[in-house]
């Protein structure tokens, strides 16, 4: 469970607002990769699955998978916090190429 | 159960936020609601954590969440609590998220009144030391020394003149049945005290110190490191109150890195030698007052 992408109409009509201040909790329609220069990339080798990169990414986009990690990099900011935290290595900060 | 990396739950409840990159708040916002889970009601008031997470359409809670007044964190969780109690609801947690400007000066009344009533609520300040939404502005819980827009570094005054204020002791003050200091750089410990604090039946207060890059004049990569390095410096102590006695849970291990530490903040930069023996007298008496 957790906030995803929705695909919305290019034009909102007045039905599609809600008529009161409440709305669908985790409504997501805008990803935050623009954001990025540089992107973390995991090395799958060398990582041991420690989850210190998924414990500590302020936007959660690092998860836990086959006994490694892999990156959501729709939302990922390119802060590089899982870089520094990783004791292996095995992140590393690559330049976005246009 | 002991809450780490490999038992905290999977979901996310904070997600496709607008902060900051490396933003320390949204850390301890994510972990916190991780520790939770999808039963927490959550009340930000205006503060960086719901102008980045209520963009409407875009909206990055999971759980339910809502904004408050800024004055009325604590009153809303009050007010929230009695309300799903009287709808026969149990399984919940009211958490609040509030910066240092909305706990230590806006907020400071309602939660001195929650407190006072002792409401089922857990109130978490996120501190980032200044007001940071709204372009870095001087709080209360600003550090001496620190250049924010409303106390700028010149020649006469370098920064803010006041020291922190102690947030923890005012609100241990209050006899609260739980209150704790935590650090995003000692996450393990953070997700300790929340867990401890959902258990607890009454008024519980922790407070996160949670680095901002933009404001504090860091690398985004950094915030964590920071967030470690105060801890183990001694300039932010990790404590515990409860049932009306005090525990300091960690001892610094380096206290001569606060030069290095202070000299890495672009917030502190302007400051002389004189100034960070300032700092460092001023957290030597407060070790010496036995961490508190």
């Amino acid at each position: 469970m957790k906030p995803y992408l929705r695909s919305i109409k290019a034009k909102w009509t007045l039905q599609d607002y809600p008529d009161n201040t409440t709305y669908e909790a985790g409504y997501l329609i805008s990803k935050n990769a623009g954001w990025r220069s540089i992107r973390p990339v995991i090395d799958t080798k060398k990582c041991s699955g420690c989850l210190q990169c998924y414990l500590h990414c302020p936007d959660g986009v690092i998860s836990k998978r086959d006994g490694a990690v892999a990156i959501d990099y729709d939302f990922c900011k390119g802060c590089g916090i899982c870089k520094r935290i990783c004791k292996l290595k095995a992140i590393e900060m690559e330049a976005e190429s246009k | 159960m002991n809450v780490n990396a490999n038992t905290l739950n999977e979901d996310e409840f904070f997600y496709g936020h607008k902060a900051c990159a490396g933003c320390g708040g949204s850390l301890a916002v994510r972990i916190a609601l991780k520790v939770l889970g999808k039963r927490a009601v959550a009340v930000l008031p205006a503060g960086c954590m719901s102008a980045v997470g209520f963009n409407f359409p875009q909206l990055c809670f999971a759980n339910n969440a809502i904004i408050s007044t800024f004055a009325g964190t604590a009153s809303m969780l009050t007010g929230i609590e009695a309300g799903l109690r009287a709808k026969g609801i149990t399984d919940f947690v009211a958490v609040g998220f509030a910066g240092d400007g909305g706990t230590a000066d806006i907020g400071i009344q309602a939660l001195s009144g929650a407190i006072d009533r002792d409401d089922n609520i857990l109130y978490i300040c996120y501190d980032n030391e200044a007001y940071m939404n709204t372009g870095v502005q001087k709080s209360s819980l600003t550090p001496f020394g620190a250049k924010t827009t409303t106390t700028p570094a010149g020649g006469n005054v370098r920064g803010n003149l006041r020291p922190k204020k102690n947030m923890f002791e005012i609100v241990a003050a209050h006899g609260i049945k739980y209150a704790a200091t935590a650090s995003i750089g000692y996450l393990p410990d953070y997700m300790k005290k929340v867990q401890h604090a959902s258990e607890i039946k009454g008024t519980k207060y922790i407070h996160v110190i949670a680095p901002c890059p933009t404001g504090w004049g860091i690398a985004p990569d950094e915030s964590v490191e920071i967030a470690k390095e105060a801890v183990d410096c001694g300039l932010w102590i990790l404590a515990e109150y409860e049932n009306g006695i005090f525990s300091v849970n960690t001892k610094p291990k380096n206290l001569s890195a606060l030069r290095t530490h202070i000299k890495k903040q672009g917030r502190f930069k302007h400051l002389t030698d004189e100034d960070i023996d300032h700092i460092e007298s001023l957290r030597d008496s407060k070790w010496e007052n036995g961490g508190q």
